[in-house]
């Protein structure tokens, strides 16, 4: 067994062992960050699979933003009361759930190990398509050109996620803003982080939109990276979450998929076909496609964990 | 560059399925950036248009009698996403474009922003959500992808949720969230599937992976957790605990396309799987699962149907047991027996009928509930007389539920009824039968009362015009109890390539 094998092994055992820890955990703050855990050691699992986009999503959303979404909700929870002394589900039902979930992984287990060797793949079309994209990241050329139809329609998703929480305010309060993500007075601590983490994270989000069409990378990331410090910056209370009413928080939030659309259908003129890219200039109108994603990936994410209108517009 | 093979080949006028699409998805950004009174108003005009594509798509294929075929950026399946658009496809996008148009405009008089606001909470939400459910259910009728038509769920689950807790009461949070778990379980599952099926054969494509299927266990349980997945939005028995007070609770207009259209997406979906994707596997044991659990539903929905106190509360119990029927297509129209197509017509007829049936009833119910102040069943004495055409539009719903002549629900469970007997399937038929009889008695329990003679004071009389909107549903539910011949011939427009791969 090589070194690298031992190290597998052991990543493997830690991401099980978390994941049994996250279950088990009976405070739910201890368990988001068992959460968290797990997805970081999950980015490391992508990167030792060669997956290095997987990675920083996973990294990103599937233990970032989703991590900050878990602890807010988390806080308010508690602040609402009486959620954790809920009666916990009778000892059968734990027992059920436990059995369904075991045979279901079993199962998963068993079928995978059988799966057709090696495994019937279109990387190597994907990767051929990649001239006349004039990418250099397949996975990019999946997301933005060969299946641009479905990437176009989760950025309609995410706009109908905002709608969804937004839905919950009360009447009283529409148009106003959610409630500020931080405490009133921050501490020092977090203003330093402002200062120096803000602009460092501003600029890897940018690097990574801008190296997205030729190295791991893309929209996604680079959105959740600016979200983030979008965040950071609330959270420290030195900018408040915008009202909900407001033109320009509303065109940025639609800007990705409304230009994603737009651009589809005039391929359909020009191109051909309906989001297909004129040949010579895919790259180009592919960039400008996603500088509009990064941008609505990263208004939409702190708008989702900002919650529901809280505040009427006139306070 | 390789020549597409013909099976994968585009066809003429196949860009409408796109516009079909990106109609309603236009009109989600514009009325979310909009806001305020736009937001109705991009609902409102968008629905002719969504109305005049779907028919022109369905006119194409009745004309060529073959499906219309678009592949998306010019990239056909493998790498590509590819759409399709045959007989059944028509006619649910046409059931889907006449529903959501009607219980638009239905809706106006709840979902208006009020005078002197610039933007209200509920209408800007609900003009929104309507039309993503348009587009999701679009994409369910056309996709040609298992992962496109993941995203059409997601899409479908992300409309479907917050239309249940418009109005922000906290019973109705409730019967939001546990819908939420379903339907995100669901998604989990069909997700699992959809990524087994790749892992197995490298492509999503439904026609490719129909050709090279194989009876694997990595195929057996992608099936199983598909299977499983779409039947919790369903809300097949016993997977059903959500659907009650979600569609009870939501605001009427929402009901009605909740309960008439929104389950039939994922039904579509797991008809699409079974009998376009897995023909290949050898049958028997999964549609007769599939068939048992309908019929469980027939029974247990339509007896607690008739238990219920509150007229919404019993419309989406029954709403369990037309569910039922819908899934007595498994047995009865798979493989290659002469009474198949009798089956899938029903099958197919039924969906129809009942969303058609069930929209008009969920609309009569919330403009009873308006006018009355309440939808207690008990106390409808006299309302007859005070709201005819309202009950009316009831009775006929109703007519199509029991399955009497003339109504779609009588075709539907005719053609199933002769398709189990032919097959020497009585069990089915038995189901039938007694499903039929509880829909009468629980029909009777609304009519009844309501016919009685009574004393009765409305708090407003219902507005002509939205009554006429649920009568005109109620009589196309029993209008297509008259479909002839050719109809359901036209139901099996691209079928025919999938049923020769038994």
């Amino acid at each position: 067994m090589s070194i690298l094998q031992v190290l597998d092994l052991g990543l493997a055992i830690l991401v099980l062992a978390i994941a049994g820890w996250t279950i088990a955990a009976r405070e739910l703050f201890a368990s988001v960050v068992g959460y968290v855990a797990y997805g970081l050691l999950l980015s490391i699992v992508w990167i030792r699979l060669h997956a290095p986009d997987v990675a920083l999503t996973e990294a990103a959303i599937g233990s970032g933003v989703t991590g900050v979404l878990l602890v807010t909700t988390g806080a308010r929870l508690r602040g609402a009361g009486g959620v954790e002394t809920a009666a916990p589900p009778r000892l059968s039902q734990r027992l059920m759930a436990g059995a369904l979930a075991v045979l279901v992984a079993a199962a998963l287990a068993a079928v995978v190990l059988l799966l057709p060797e090696p495994a019937p793949t279109l990387a190597p079309e994907a990767r051929e398509g990649l001239a006349a994209t004039g990418l250099g990241n397949p996975v990019t050329a999946v997301l933005i050109a060969y299946r641009s139809f479905d990437t176009m329609l989760e950025k309609v998703v995410l706009v109908l996620a905002v709608v969804g929480v937004w839905s919950l305010a009360p009447d009283r309060c529409w148009a106003g803003a959610p409630a500020p993500l931080g405490r009133a007075r921050p501490e020092g601590a977090l203003l330093f982080l402002d200062q120096a983490l803000v602009p460092l994270g501003i600029l890897v989000g940018v690097h990574l939109f801008w190296v997205g069409a030729d190295e791991p990378g893309g929209a996604f990331q680079a959105g959740a990276i600016l979200a983030a410090m979008w965040m950071i910056v609330m959270i420290s209370r030195l900018t408040e979450p915008p009202r909900v009413g407001a033109r320009w928080l509303r065109l940025a939030l639609i800007a990705g998929p409304a230009v994603f659309l737009a651009t589809g259908l005039a391929g359909g003129g020009m191109a051909g076909g309906f989001f297909a890219y004129p040949a010579g200039f895919a790259k180009p109108i592919i960039l400008f496609i996603e500088a509009f994603l990064v941008l609505s990936i990263a208004v939409t994410l702190p708008m989702l964990v900002a919650g529901p209108p809280r505040r009427s517009p006139q306070s | 560059m390789i020549e597409t093979p013909p099976a994968l080949a585009a066809t003429a006028g196949g860009s409408l399925l796109v516009l079909a699409i990106l109609a309603p998805v236009a009109g989600i950004l514009l009325s979310f950036a909009l806001g305020g009174r736009f937001a109705e108003r991009v609902a409102l005009g968008l629905t002719p248009i969504g109305l005049a594509i779907a028919f022109a798509i369905a006119a194409l294929v009745w004309r060529s009698g073959a499906p219309l075929v678009y592949n998306v950026a010019g990239l056909p399946p493998p790498l590509g996403i590819a759409l399709r658009a045959d007989g059944i496809s028509c006619v649910m996008l046409a059931a889907a474009a006449l529903v959501i148009a009607a219980a638009a405009f239905y809706a106006r008089a709840n979902f208006a922003t009020p005078k002197g606001v610039m933007e209200a909470r509920a209408p800007l939400a609900f003009w929104i959500l309507v039309q993503a459910v348009w587009a999701a259910l679009t994409i369910l009728f056309v996709g040609g992808d298992l992962f496109n038509l993941y995203v059409a769920l997601e899409l479908l689950t992300f409309a479907a949720v917050p239309l249940v807790c418009l109005s922000g009461k906290p019973e109705t949070l409730v019967a939001a969230l546990r819908y939420l778990m379903f339907a995100l379980f669901g998604s989990v599952f069909y997700l699992l599937g959809a990524a087994l099926l790749y892992g197995a054969y490298g492509t999503l494509d439904i026609v490719l992976l129909a050709e090279r299927m194989r009876a694997l266990p990595a195929v057996w349980l992608a099936a199983g957790l598909m299977t499983a997945g779409l039947l919790a939005k369903t809300a097949l028995f016993p997977l059903h605990l959500w659907l009650p007070p979600a569609h009870a609770n939501a605001p009427a207009a929402a009901s009605a396309v909740l309960s008439g259209l929104v389950v039939k997406g994922s039904f579509f979906l797991t008809v699409r799987l079974w009998f376009y994707v897995l023909p290949a596997l050898p049958g028997g044991a999964a549609e007769a699962v599939l068939g048992t659990l309908g019929s469980a539903a027939v029974l247990f929905g339509s007896v607690l149907a008739l238990r219920q106190e509150r007229l919404k509360l019993l419309i989406a119990y029954s709403t369990l047991a037309q569910i039922g029927y819908l899934f007595l297509i498994f047995p009865l129209a798979s493989g290659a027996h002469p009474w198949v197509a009798d089956g899938w017509s029903g099958g197919i007829m039924q969906t129809l009928s009942h969303a058609f049936a069930k929209a008009a009833m969920f609309m009569s119910a919330g403009l009873l509930a308006e006018s009355l102040g309440h939808d207690r069943i008990a106390e409808f004495a006299g309302a007859g007389r005070a709201m005819p055409a309202t009950f009316f539009a009831l009775g006929l719903g109703g007519l199509s539920l029991m399955g009497l002549p003339p109504s779609g629900g009588f075709a539907a469970k005719w053609l199933l009824l002769r398709a189990s007997v032919a097959a020497g399937q009585w069990s089915w038929a038995i189901v039938m039968l007694a499903g039929g009889l509880l829909a009468a008695g629980y029909v009777y329990r609304i009519l009844a009362p309501a016919l009685s003679a009574g004393a009765i004071v409305l708090e407003a009389p219902p507005q002509r015009s939205r009554e006429a909107i649920a009568l005109a549903l109620a009589i196309v539910a029993a209008a297509l109890g008259f479909a002839p011949q050719s109809f359901f011939d036209f139901l099996e427009v691209g079928r025919a390539a999938a049923t020769a791969l038994r």
